[in-house]
C-alpha cells in the first residue's frame, strides 16, 4: 500500500501559492503514529486512579490534546507550509475562541486565581 | 511594475486559479475564514457544556453513578472504550484524507477513489459510534431534556455530528465525480477544501475528547 502513496504525497498539497517544503507520505505516516501513541497515552492515563486524582491530571490531558491538535493543524492542515493569511485568518479566531473559553471559565467560578 | 505585474499573473497560473490581489485562490480563503468562524462556533458550544459542567441536580451523570429517589440505579453514563475507539477512527480518516488528496495531485484515479472511499467510509463509521452512543444513553435514562448534561452533551456531540455527517456528504460526491469522470490534478483544490474542513472537524473532536471525555 505504500508505494503509491510514497511519491505523491510529497507534492499532495503542492504549489499553488509558492512553498517549497511539504510532508513526505513518511511524514504523515509518522503524525498518524505519533497522534494515534498520543490518543492512548491519554485514555491509558484516564485509567490510572492515582493519577486522575492528582493536580497533574487535567493539566497533562489537555497538553497532549494541544499536542495533537497542533500537529494536525500544521502538517495535515499543512498551515505550516502555507501562506501566512491563512494562519492569521485560523488562529486569530482561534485565540478569541480560547480567551472566550478562558473568560467563561473565570466568570461562572470554574477557574480561580489563588493569592 | 510591469514585470511585478507579469510576475504576478505567472504566479497566479501556476496556481491554477483567476489572477487575485492576494495571490491566494479565494475559495482557500473563504475555507480557513469558514473555519475561523467554526472555531468560535465550537468555543461557544464547549463552553456551554463547561459552564454547566457538574450542575446537573439529577442524573445520569457522565463519570459517576446514581441513585434517583425512587431508588433506581444509574451507571456513570460515557463509554471511554468505544468512543476511543470512534476517536481512532476519525484520526485515521485524516491520514486516508491527505492519501486522497495526494492520489489526486498526481492524477492517479485508481488510489484516488480508494482513499476517497476510505475516508468517507471513516466518517460514516464514526457517525455509527455516535448514533450506538446517542442510542444506549437514551436507553439508559438520558435524554437531551433530562440534565444539563444531557442537553449541553447532545448539542455539542450533535453539532460535531453534523459537521461530520455534511463532511460525508461531500467527500461521496467527491467520490461519485472521481469515477464518473475522474477528478483532474487541476482540480485538486476541490479536494483540498474538503480535505481542509475534513481535518477541521478531526481537531474538533481531538478538543471535544479530551474536555468531555476524559476530564472527569
Amino acid at each position: 500500500m505504500a508505494d503509491h502513496s510514497d511519491h505523491g504525497a510529497a507534492d499532495a498539497h503542492a504549489a499553488p501559492h509558492g512553498e517549497e517544503h511539504h510532508p513526505t507520505w513518511k511524514t504523515y505516516r509518522w503524525i498518524a503514529l505519533i497522534l494515534t501513541a498520543i490518543t492512548a497515552a491519554e485514555v491509558w492515563i484516564y485509567y490510572i486512579p492515582s493519577f486522575v486524582k492528582s493536580r497533574a491530571f487535567v493539566p497533562v490531558l489537555l497538553t497532549l490534546s494541544a499536542i495533537k491538535f497542533a500537529i494536525v493543524v500544521a502538517f495535515y492542515m499543512h498551515l505550516k507550509y502555507d501562506s501566512k493569511l491563512f494562519r492569521v485568518l485560523f488562529t486569530g479566531p482561534l485565540a478569541i475562541a480560547v480567551l472566550t473559553i478562558i473568560s467563561l471559565m473565570f466568570l461562572f467560578g470554574h477557574l480561580a486565581i489563588h493569592s | 511594475m510591469a514585470t511585478a505585474a507579469i510576475a504576478h499573473d505567472d504566479t497566479h497560473a501556476a496556481g491554477g486559479h483567476p489572477p487575485t490581489t492576494t495571490g491566494l485562490d479565494h475559495k482557500k480563503i473563504a475555507m480557513w475564514a469558514f473555519i475561523g468562524s467554526e472555531c468560535m462556533l465550537f468555543a461557544s458550544l464547549i463552553s456551554t457544556y463547561l459552564i454547566y459542567k457538574g450542575r446537573s441536580l439529577v442524573g445520569p451523570y457522565p463519570h459517576e453513578a446514581w441513585v434517583s429517589p425512587t431508588g433506581q440505579h444509574f451507571n456513570a453514563i460515557l463509554n471511554i472504550p468505544v468512543t476511543s475507539m470512534s476517536t481512532f477512527v476519525l484520526l485515521m480518516s485524516s491520514l486516508f484524507m491527505v492519501l486522497a488528496h495526494s492520489a489526486v495531485v498526481r492524477g492517479d484515479r485508481k488510489y484516488s477513489r480508494f482513499w476517497l472511499a476510505m475516508t468517507a467510509l471513516a466518517g460514516a463509521t464514526f457517525l455509527g459510534f455516535q448514533a450506538f452512543e446517542f442510542t444506549s444513553f437514551v436507553h439508559e435514562g438520558l435524554t437531551i431534556r433530562t440534565n444539563l448534561f444531557g442537553s449541553s452533551f447532545f448539542t455539542l456531540t450533535g453539532f460535531h455530528g453534523a459537521h461530520v455527517t455534511a463532511g460525508v456528504i461531500w467527500l461521496v460526491t467527491l467520490l461519485f465525480i472521481d469515477m464518473k469522470r475522474g477528478l483532474r490534478p487541476d482540480e485538486a483544490l476541490n479536494v483540498d477544501l474538503c480535505a481542509l474542513y475534513w481535518h477541521f472537524v478531526d481537531v474538533v473532536w481531538i478538543a471535544i475528547f479530551t474536555l468531555i471525555y476524559l476530564i472527569k
